[in-house]
């Protein structure tokens, strides 16, 4: 049907590929579909490319049924059931009426098969609404763009996009209608970070000044295969000249990105449907097997030993008693229906199987069912906590794997993230020192103070007051209120012209005030270095207007304004303005008049793009008026004391920073008055105080790399013509690479001082928490540059290899640089964070911290949030180089390896000898170990050494750990120590570890998706952890858990089994089949469900102020191996009870067979509902509906149903038994006597066990003051 | 709260843009609703289980259920029953004779005597049961040999019966009527009493062979086919059991109400019996209007039609009389448990009262709370 769609629309495919050459298998070639007819389509290159429809259902309307059983079949489970099922239509061997014995199995396929069925169709309908959107696509014929359907869209399309468009699939840029060349989209829904990114033009087409035009198109495209690399895109194209250019990921737009900022640009579609990076990146959700169930299938694999036994016995038994009888048959033996006799060896083999039938219920049918309704209850409720949902940012907790919630309460170790997830990420610049003297900020930080006062006040009365309105949004709320509006419009036609505008406009607006409250943006100027600014400025300014170098100017002020040139200019900060979308709202995208209009003035101002120029026209009538001056000078800003909302004023620049620190270092530039106004691909504007706007060529930029740790631009100086590397980054690579003249005169001297000092000042910023980054610089001169430049070149357009080889470029160039000074920025921790650590750590979970930070700000943020307490000792490993490691003997004790890294006072020397252990809760230790020793820690030689030491201590803290060290710590961990691990993290670098963890927390923090989208849990905050474990984890996990030896009991009271020494071994059953197969699918099944959902054994406010109770989650203590056998012990006497006292009751009777089976039927689901009734702790009005209903059901179908027929229901019919039984004395008093007879050695057992244990958890203040006599004393055995 | 709207829309409005199903946007971003329910607060009912509630409900227990046992205990033994074994398994037995010789293929009638005496008289309606051991009546295949439409009068099912019945369907080509395992088993001894006057005169004592059976039974689940008229015509065509000495049609040919398929006997012995050793009612001895006893004490003869072998399954076949109270034939069991299981509670009420004063005083906070 695509295809006839495609033809109609004379969207051509047409096709050359010459599929032989090797080549072609490595890359993807796109020519244009323009040049190809449609009745020639056989020769269309991009034929064999998949169309841009998507389809993620994974069943059509005739393989569903095969599939879908396929899949169930795939659980063993479901594989037994149907085999005992099919086992019923043999007819040697059929105890139950087939069609009856299928019903079960039917029933819970079918529950399973529509759940699946309304999955899928979801997704169908959401595939088929992403199908059937509109976008752009030129038509050969008409020679226009034509309005057609994603699905529609093919490889080689030229596809025409206007602002705030979703893009249809990954598109090549060719065409911008932005002065520049450019293209801003926001990834969010791709990555989740919600900044700005800017995309080029493909370079080959910069230079195009008319509008793009497909029809003259004949360059042909390589590219990479279709991988889901959202980092990584190369290729060339190859035009009809036969030049070559190449293609990076800065030209390829996404699909599922939206275009902003940007009126129109045109592309070419390079991968299509499910073929896009979006699609190929997106994985269905994870499937996690969790601990509890783990140990329950090695539990059902017993009952399945159990199962097998009792079958054996009975058949053993059955020979037995039919030999016995020899030759003479009595007449109750009744021969095969083909008359012939059988022997007692064949009938026992017949009766195996027949047993395996009767018995089936020893295996519980429903429990995989169960379990999977209870854990979506759980879910719902977890989902449904208000405490989980954070007003701030407006998220709840969302559960992403749906079925390991009751791992949650068998956590054992902890390991976090710092930043983002321990701290806000947030960051606030705090202090600076520029060429060796330091500015305190002080200023800045009594108004930190005093705002963090002012939003305590604030929030107080939030919730107080209506508790509705989130305490962020009413900073921007003058805006929101008019939000809400626009916003609620756009959502349908978002992608169509006349509201396109504003949903954008609304999107701009509520996008960014992630990294911009006004506690980030808003910095006091120290003074001093504000006078040197100015002073300095003045001096350049004057010295500018005579001619005069500039390099005649004092060092310490050239290094100042070098410094903050380099915060401003040194980072990959795109600048908005919040009315600037506005602006553009009233140029319909159509209107190709309003456009040029635009691009007149913008020329005229001689500003790269429309919108910089705006901005600047407001930036410079804001800021160049006294006000400025005022705002920054005063120590907290106006409108923050006042607390006055809609704090944005109009013409305020934005700065959308990848990540936080670049924000907030360039703001703290602007409190200086050096302030970016734009960036362009190859243009930064500055604008500095007297000395007005500059811009600065921007010739490279090196991103920045974990393994580099900084990131260096190349510009050319607008005041000296030098070519200038700035470099930014993190202090211990920086300082290695700082070169000191090597005279030793005074200026040599005087960097070697301002070297020690700044190191210095480093360690004191460090030691406060901070994180730093040095600033460095360096200049070139046109020789090195060039020499650079022609190797950096070569890197650029490597196709193979070509990350490897700017790496090495960068390296060359980030050498000799010159020091300019350091930062000191904030991340504030988050509230609750010590609290939360501390009843973590007091629930017996381990918190290891691992972190990219360094050891100093580490060690401090630790002991902000209590993890290290200031009378801990601390052990440091330290290994200075790996040969060190390997010239030591792995044998030895690891500690001595490291004895002389100690840089705090050496503690008792720990082993991982358990004779020395003991001493270690004297002195609590705390371990810090930082990357590169955790390299060699990890090596498998010495892993058990250092995890002996690590378990030893209260708190491991890995500093400097790389994203892969931090899952293989995880990993080591889990495997080695056998523990349950979490791992918490908020950004991109602690996806593995998340993924690695039995269970994965993701923080949906400021650093975009990347973790929430690999975590099983996501939260909004870090305190959350505290009552989702402690809280929701002992919940889910004492609920399953009684749930599952629930189960397990209730499906082994066998009673049949003991009637088979009362019938000869011959597989028959009092009970009516229709009981025996629907007793626990219908009878017993919905209290079980409530009590399983809703039990609570303990309060939610016990559990959070005693959280030593969560220990009983940790070392499993509701389901342990022998409580599965005590179980079954349990319901071995239960069902003894049940049988024998209606036997003994009734025993040589006139009672019939049904007459003598219903009582034990009603009986034992009265002992099992009681059972139940024991086991809940918590009782509901849901709990008595439930067993009330249960009982209910019960006797209403057990009367309908033996008063419905008296034929059917061969082979026994029970017509008007109940009736008749519920008419005799003896049955109500076989009702009373047996469940008090079976129950009441549970009950004193449970009395004598937890008479006083159990019921002083219902007290609060005994069971902590137990728990500090015996819990410590436990505590001790244990380590 | 406007806020919240806005974004619970913007969230709609971005998942159909959004790339596909990465399952993060099904959230909707909106504040749980703060219900008892939602947020795990119900009112609950804690049933805490602390000695202070659990001794009552232990002494409670067995205060009432030892009462209980009492009276089912003297209700029971006021019963009386009496139990005569006539397989005829000893020499000495009177019945010695037809157990030795009697077979299913025999034609001829084999009786015997069975004198016995009664200690007490009995009050009241006797019922009279016979009862046979090691007779596996629920044995699976015994149980389902047996078609409930045929029974049920259904012309067509009369004509071939359910396959169920296999091997007992058809005998020479024919169905057989009532079809099936249970009926062919039938149970055929006849058992009359006579009491023996002190002058040594037999009375024969009234049998009362209707009413026997489940009121449901015999005018619901069983019926003839057309009626019980003409029944001979009705079962032309089909063939009697295996082992039966007579049709169906003949089990009683004085009464119509009683014969073919709603014959009372057959209908009592269709209904199987759940366990191996079973009785079943077989007569009703009514009470006299008069003051006199139902059956005097005295000397008694049970004549029996010997028909029925059990030697093959080593069966016992016995004559059982007995009264009947409002809770069933005699069995002193439940009486029994009763009292048992009260006592024990009585019994763990006090251990665990004496444990509970002894070491709960240890822990001062269960005293409080007690």
């Amino acid at each position: 049907m695509a295809r006839e769609k495609i033809g109609e629309t004379e969207v051509v495919n047409v096709k050359k590929q010459r599929k032989k050459t090797k080549k072609e298998h490595k890359t993807r070639t796109v020519h244009s579909n323009i040049l190809y007819d449609r009745t020639k389509g056989e020769d269309n290159p991009n034929r064999h490319y998949s169309d841009n429809e998507i389809k993620t259902t994974k069943y059509t309307l005739l393989s569903f049924l095969p599939k879908n059983l396929f899949e169930q079949f795939h659980r063993f489970a479901n594989v037994y059931f149907v085999f005992i099922a099919l086992l019923n239509f043999v007819p040697v061997c059929n105890a139950f009426q087939p069609q009856l014995a299928l019903a079960p199995v039917v029933f819970i396929l079918s529950v399973t098969a529509i759940k699946d069925l309304w999955e899928d169709y979801r997704r169908h309908r959401s595939d088929k609404e992403i199908n059937h959107m509109d976008c752009l696509v030129y038509s050969r014929y008409k020679h226009q763009y034509m309005e057609r359907f994603w699905k529609e869209a093919r490889v080689g399309d030229f596809i025409r996009l206007r602002c705030n468009e979703i893009l249809p699939a990954d598109v090549l840029l060719l065409s911008s209608s932005d002065p520049d060349r450019l293209v801003h989209i926001e990834t969010a829904t791709l990555d989740g970070e919600t900044n700005l990114k800017q995309r080029r033009v493909v370079c080959s087409f910069l230079d195009l000044d008319c509008d793009f035009d497909p029809s003259k198109y004949n360059s042909v495209i390589e590219c990479e295969k279709p991988n889901n690399d959202l980092a990584r895109f190369r290729g060339y194209i190859t035009h009809r000249s036969g030049r070559r250019d190449g293609l990076y990921k800065d030209n390829l737009l996404l699909r599922g990105c939206t275009i902003r900022n940007t009126e129109e640009c045109v592309g070419i579609v390079i991968y299509a449907g499910h073929e896009t990076k979006a699609m190929l990146n997106n994985n269905g959700p994870r499937y996690k097997r969790s601990k509890l169930e783990k140990q329950m299938n090695v539990d059902v694999g017993w009952c399945v030993i159990i199962l097998l036994v009792m079958c054996l016995f009975s058949a053993i038994g059955h020979g037995l008693w039919m030999y016995q009888y020899g030759d003479k048959r009595p007449v109750f033996d009744v021969l095969s229906p083909e008359g012939a006799e059988l022997s007692p060896v064949l009938s026992a083999i017949y009766l195996f199987l027949t047993m395996i039938i009767v018995f089936q219920v020893l295996i519980p049918v429903s429990l995989f069912v169960s379990i999977e309704i209870v854990k979506i209850c759980q879910v719902y409720f977890i989902h449904q906590d208000q405490d989980l949902y954070d007003e701030e940012t407006d998220s709840h907790l969302q559960c992403r794997a749906l079925n390991i919630t009751e791992d949650l309460g068998q956590m054992q170790y902890i390991f976090s993230d710092k930043t983002g997830t321990l701290t806000e990420n947030k960051m606030v610049f705090r202090r600076c020192t520029v060429a060796g003297v330091e500015y305190s900020h002080d200023a800045n930080a009594r108004r930190l103070a005093m705002y963090q006062d002012l939003v305590d006040s604030e929030e107080e009365d939030c919730t107080s007051h209506s508790g509705t309105l989130p305490r962020r949004d009413s900073v921007t709320s003058n805006q929101s209120a008019a939000k809400v509006v626009l916003r609620s419009q756009s959502t349908k036609s978002h992608r169509r012209t006349g509201s396109r505008a504003e949903a954008k406009r609304a999107s701009i607006l509520s996008k960014h005030t992630a990294f911009s409250s006004p506690m980030e943006k808003d910095i006091t100027p120290d003074p001093q270095l504000l006078e040197k600014v100015n002073h300095c400025s003045s001096q350049m300014t004057f010295k500018r207007f005579h001619s005069q170098s500039l390099s005649q100017l004092p060092s310490d002020l050239t290094d100042i304004i070098d410094f903050f040139i380099a915060l401003t200019i040194c980072n990959t900060v795109v600048v908005s303005s919040p009315n600037q979308p506005r602006q553009k709202v009233g140029t319909d995208s159509s209107s190709s008049l309003n456009r040029s209009s635009h691009r007149d003035c913008s020329s005229v101002l001689s500003s790269p793009s429309a919108e910089s120029t705006l901005t600047k026209l407001d930036e410079e009538h804001h800021l160049g008026g006294p006000v400025g001056l005022e705002h920054a000078f005063s120590p907290v800003p106006p409108h923050t004391t006042e607390g006055e909302p809609g704090a944005l004023e109009e013409g305020e620049l934005r700065y959308e920073a990848e990540s936080p620190d670049e924000a907030a270092l360039v703001y703290a530039a602007r409190a200086y008055k050096c302030s970016l106004v734009g960036r362009l691909p190859d243009q930064v504007t500055v604008e500095l105080p007297d000395l007005g706007k500059l811009s600065f060529e921007l010739l490279h930029t090196l991103g920045f790399d974990s393994t580099r740790k900084r990131m260096s631009v190349v510009v050319r100086h607008p005041l000296t013509d030098q070519i200038t590397v700035y470099t930014k980054g993190a202090d211990s690579v920086i300082m290695d690479l700082i070169t000191l003249p090597s005279t030793d005169d005074s200026k040599g001297k005087r960097q070697r001082k301002i070297l020690y000092k700044t190191q210095n000042y480093l360690n004191l910023y460090a030691a406060d928490g901070l994180r730093t980054l040095c600033i460095a610089k360096k200049v070139m001169t046109k020789e090195e540059y060039a020499v650079w430049l022609r190797h950096h070149l070569e890197a650029e357009t490597a196709i193979q290899g070509r990350e490897e080889l700017l790496f090495q470029s960068a390296l060359r160039l980030e050498i000799n640089l010159h020091l300019l000074g350091a930062t000191g920025v904030e991340d504030r921790l988050q509230d609750g964070v010590p609290e939360t650590i501390a009843s973590l750590r007091k629930a017996g979970l381990q918190i290891w911290v691992l972190t990219g930070d360094k050891q100093e700000t580490a060690i401090n943020i630790a002991y902000a949030c209590k993890l290290l307490e200031p009378d801990d000792e601390i052990i440091t490993l330290n290994a200075d180089s790996q040969a060190k490691f390997l010239s030591s003997d792995p044998s030895r004790s690891f500690q001595k390896d490291y004895a002389p890294a100690y840089s705090f006072p050496p503690p008792p020397p720990p082993s991982p000898s358990s004779s020395q252990t003991q001493s270690f809760l004297v002195h609590r230790l705390g371990l810090v170990i930082d990357g590169r020793t955790l390299a060699y820690a990890l090596d498998s030689s010495l892993d058990e050494k250092f995890l002996a030491v690590a378990r030893s201590c209260r708190s491991v803290l890995c500093c400097r750990s790389t994203p892969l060290q931090k899952s293989m710590v995880v990993k080591l961990v889990r495997n080695k120590l056998k523990v349950m691990t979490l791992a918490i993290g908020d950004g991109a670098n602690d996806v593995s570890m998340i993924q690695v963890a039995d269970v994965g927390v993701g923080i949906s923090g400021q650093e975009g998706m990347q973790a929430v989208m690999a975590s099983d849990f996501a939260l909004p905050r870090f305190r959350n952890l505290q009552k989702l474990l402690l809280v929701h984890g002992h919940w889910c996990y004492s609920r399953l858990a009684n749930m599952i030896l629930y189960f397990f009991y209730k499906n082994a009271v066998t009673l049949i089994f003991w009637y088979q020494f009362y019938c000869g071994f011959s597989g028959s059953a009092m009970i009516d089949q229709w009981y025996l197969i629907f007793f626990n699918l219908m009878f017993s099944a919905f209290p079980q469900l409530i009590t399983g959902t809703l039990d609570k054994d303990v309060s939610s406010e016990t559990l959070q102020e005693l959280p030593q109770l969560y220990m009983n989650g940790q070392n499993s203590e509701e389901y342990k191996p022998y409580m599965f056998w005590m179980t079954m012990i349990d319901a071995f006497y239960q069902s003894l009870v049940c049988f024998f006292i209606p036997y003994c009751a009734y025993a040589d009777s006139d009672v019939d067979l049904l007459t003598w089976g219903t009582p034990i039927t009603t009986l034992a689901l009265f002992t099992i509902l009681i059972h139940l009734g024991l086991e809940t702790k918590t009782w509901t009005w849901m709990n008595w509906v439930s067993i009330t209903f249960s009982v209910g059901l019960f006797f209403t179908v057990a009367l309908c149903y033996n008063a419905s027929c008296p034929t059917c229901y061969s082979p026994s019919n029970p017509y008007w038994t109940m009736q008749r039984l519920l008419g005799e004395p003896l049955f109500y008093l076989l009702c009373v006597i047996t469940p008090v007879a079976a129950l009441l050695p549970r009950l004193v057992r449970g009395r004598c066990v937890s008479v006083y244990e159990r019921e002083n958890m219902w007290d609060v203040r005994p069971y902590s003051e137990m728990l500090n006599t015996t819990g410590v004393v436990d505590l001790t055995v244990k380590y | 709260m406007m806020a919240s709207n806005y974004n619970a829309k913007e969230e709609d409005g971005h998942q159909p843009a959004a790339i596909g199903h990465g399952g993060a946007g099904t959230v909707k971003n909106k504040k749980p609703d703060n219900t008892a329910f939602k947020q795990q607060r119900l009112p609950a009912w804690q049933p805490i289980l602390t000695a202070g509630t659990v001794l009552p409900a232990f002494f409670v227990i067995g205060l009432i259920f030892i009462p209980i046992g009492i009276g089912l205990f003297v209700t029971s033994n006021n019963i009386k029953e009496l139990e005569i074994d006539y397989t005829g398994v000893d020499m000495s037995s009177p019945c010695y004779n037809c157990s030795q010789s009697y077979s299913w293929n025999s034609t001829k009638p084999c009786t015997c005597s069975v004198p016995f005496s009664l200690d007490q008289p009995f009050e009241s309606n006797v019922f009279m049961y016979y009862g046979l051991s090691n007779f596996y009546q629920n044995h699976r295949r015994y149980v389902k040999s047996r078609d409930d439409s045929q029974l049920n009068g259904d012309k067509a099912s009369l004509k071939s019966p359910s396959k169920e019945c296999e091997p007992y369907r058809t005998s020479d080509e024919k169905p057989i009527a009532p079809c099936g395992a249970i009926a062919n088993s039938l149970f055929n001894d006849t058992l009359e009493l006579y009491y023996i006057d002190p002058n040594g005169s037999r009375t024969a004592i009234p049998l009362v062979k209707k009413g026997i059976a489940w009121w449901t039974d015999k005018h619901v689940k069983f019926r003839n086919p057309g009626g019980n008229d003409n029944l001979t015509v009705v079962f032309q065509g089909t063939s009697k059991p295996v082992n039966w000495r007579k049709s169906v049609y003949e089990l009683d040919p004085s009464d119509p109400d009683n014969n073919g398929f709603i014959n009372e006997d057959f209908i009592v012995w269709m209904r199987t019996a759940a366990l191996p050793t079973f009785r079943k009612l077989y007569r009703i001895i009514h009470k006299k209007p008069n003051m006199t006893p139902t059956l005097p004490l005295g000397r008694y003869i049970l004549e029996v039609t010997y028909n029925y072998p059990v030697r093959s399954f080593e069966g016992r076949k016995r004559m059982i009389l007995s009264t009947i109270s409002w809770m069933g034939g005699k069995n002193p069991f439940l009486g029994i448990a009763y009292i048992t299981v009260g006592s024990v509670c009585f019994f763990l009420g006090i251990v665990l009262l004496i444990i509970h004063h002894k070491y709960g005083n240890r822990n001062h906070s269960a005293d409080i709370r007690s």
